[in-house]
């Protein structure tokens, strides 16, 4: 290990410095895209105009990626639960605080406001934190929306912004429990619209080869939004942000749900 | 003396880097335990998404987001004034390969320990030879 340490710091002899202007790295596409993008795509934010724009593919790709491995971590670790199995369900009255356990695996208990499931291993959790988390998760749900439609303009895009707005729902579980985050994001829905977000990333690509230019030239978009081609470009962008955001916060939710209650989706952390 | 010093300073970065990498690879190799191997895993992706992010600074330059100046259009855009937007969107998309990485890896870890009980390398090799 300490020799090819060695010999790796040997070989940053050779690099450029730190910070060099005239480094190769910075001399041959580079200066093209920093020069033609804002041009071309109406972004001042090069790094989305490069990220959805020039190399669309292999962004649409890498949200590909992020569905597989939610689909990856369902398949792994979910597991339904038996009918037959016996288990100890508590529930607590909310009026009295007394505390009901129900061993008959058959017997249904219905959904009731008076009547909360607790978990075998419950402890009460802080009412600072509960209180705290619930009203900062609006904020932070806001901000990624600001993250995810202002990615032209200011640092930020879809992968950001999904990573942010899944981190809201996963602060609910940390908070209260994960059962209270899943009554918000239930799993089907999370399902649907992990593959929905690619499907609009594609979608969007798809519509540009219907308009008759190549597969994601949002240029092709111009005349039904009735835009130049520069700005078509740039709302182009933002459609396929979009579908990467949704695609993002769904995998982050279903990856969370299942890592940390290990496919049961009965208590989480 | 003076060109020593203008080495350190214009290669420190790497040799922290390069640091992190091999303590990342020593972990995945030498390390008994899953768990710690992955975050080895996990520090060496970091080490490589630190490096790229490095070779795409300049010096006196300012973030690859074109200003616009209101009213009197835009103007001409000097590559030479604004940091290098390559590495920055190729790591975009590493992270989110060391995000599905780790969330397989964690999955499968947490499947392992459910089947053999432990997360000990050589322990399971050692109920996997004992299995008839």
């Amino acid at each position: 290990m300490l020799c090819c340490w060695g010999m790796l710091v040997h070989a940053t002899l050779d690099f450029p410095g730190w910070g060099d202007p005239n480094a190769p790295a910075h001399l041959h596409v580079a200066p093209e895209y920093l020069e033609q993008a804002y041009e071309e795509t109406a972004t001042p934010n090069v790094v989305t105009a490069v990220l959805a724009d020039y190399r669309g593919y292999d962004t649409m790709f890498e949200t590909a990626v992020i569905f597989s491995a939610g689909l990856a971590c369902f398949f792994l670790l979910r597991v339904q639960p038996r009918k037959e199995e016996e288990e100890d369900r508590f529930f607590r009255h909310l009026a009295t605080d007394m505390v009901i356990r129900i061993r008959t695996p058959s017997m249904h208990v219905p959904d009731s406001p008076y009547l909360q499931q607790l978990d075998p291993y419950w402890t009460p959790r802080s009412l600072i934190v509960r209180a705290a988390c619930r009203v900062l998760t609006p904020f932070i749900q806001l901000f990624a929306l600001y993250v995810v439609a202002h990615g032209h303009h200011s640092p930020g895009g879809g992968f950001q912004g999904g990573v942010i707005l899944g981190a809201s729902f996963i602060l609910i579980a940390l908070s209260h429990d994960l059962r209270t985050s899943m009554k918000m994001t239930p799993e089907k829905l999370m399902g649907v619209l992990s593959p929905a977000g690619v499907l609009i990333y594609a979608g969007v690509g798809a519509l540009c080869v219907v308009a008759g230019h190549n597969f994601l030239d949002y240029g092709a978009l111009a005349e039904w939004l009735g835009t130049a081609p520069e700005a078509a470009r740039s709302l182009g962008i933002l459609f396929v942000e979009v579908g990467v955001a949704v695609c993002v916060m769904a995998t982050m939710i279903i990856i969370y749900a299942n890592l940390s209650s290990a496919g049961g989706y009965k208590q989480g952390l | 003396m003076e060109s020593i010093t203008g080495l350190i300073l214009a290669k420190y970065n790497y040799w922290m880097y390069i640091s992190l990498m091999m303590i990342g690879l020593y972990a995945m190799i030498a390390k008994n335990n899953l768990v710690k191997k992955i975050i080895g895993m996990n520090i060496l992706q970091t080490a490589i998404i630190l490096f790229y992010i490095s070779i795409g600074a300049k010096k006196g330059a300012t973030i690859p987001i074109i200003m616009h100046s209101e009213g009197h259009g835009h103007e001409a855009v000097h590559a030479v004034q604004y940091m290098n937007p390559l590495p920055h969107v190729l790591m975009l998309t590493a992270i989110v390969v060391s995000v599905a990485t780790l969330g397989v890896a964690l999955a499968l870890a947490i499947r392992l320990y459910a089947r053999f009980g432990t997360l000990e390398e050589d322990e399971i090799n050692d109920q996997i030879r004992e299995a008839p």
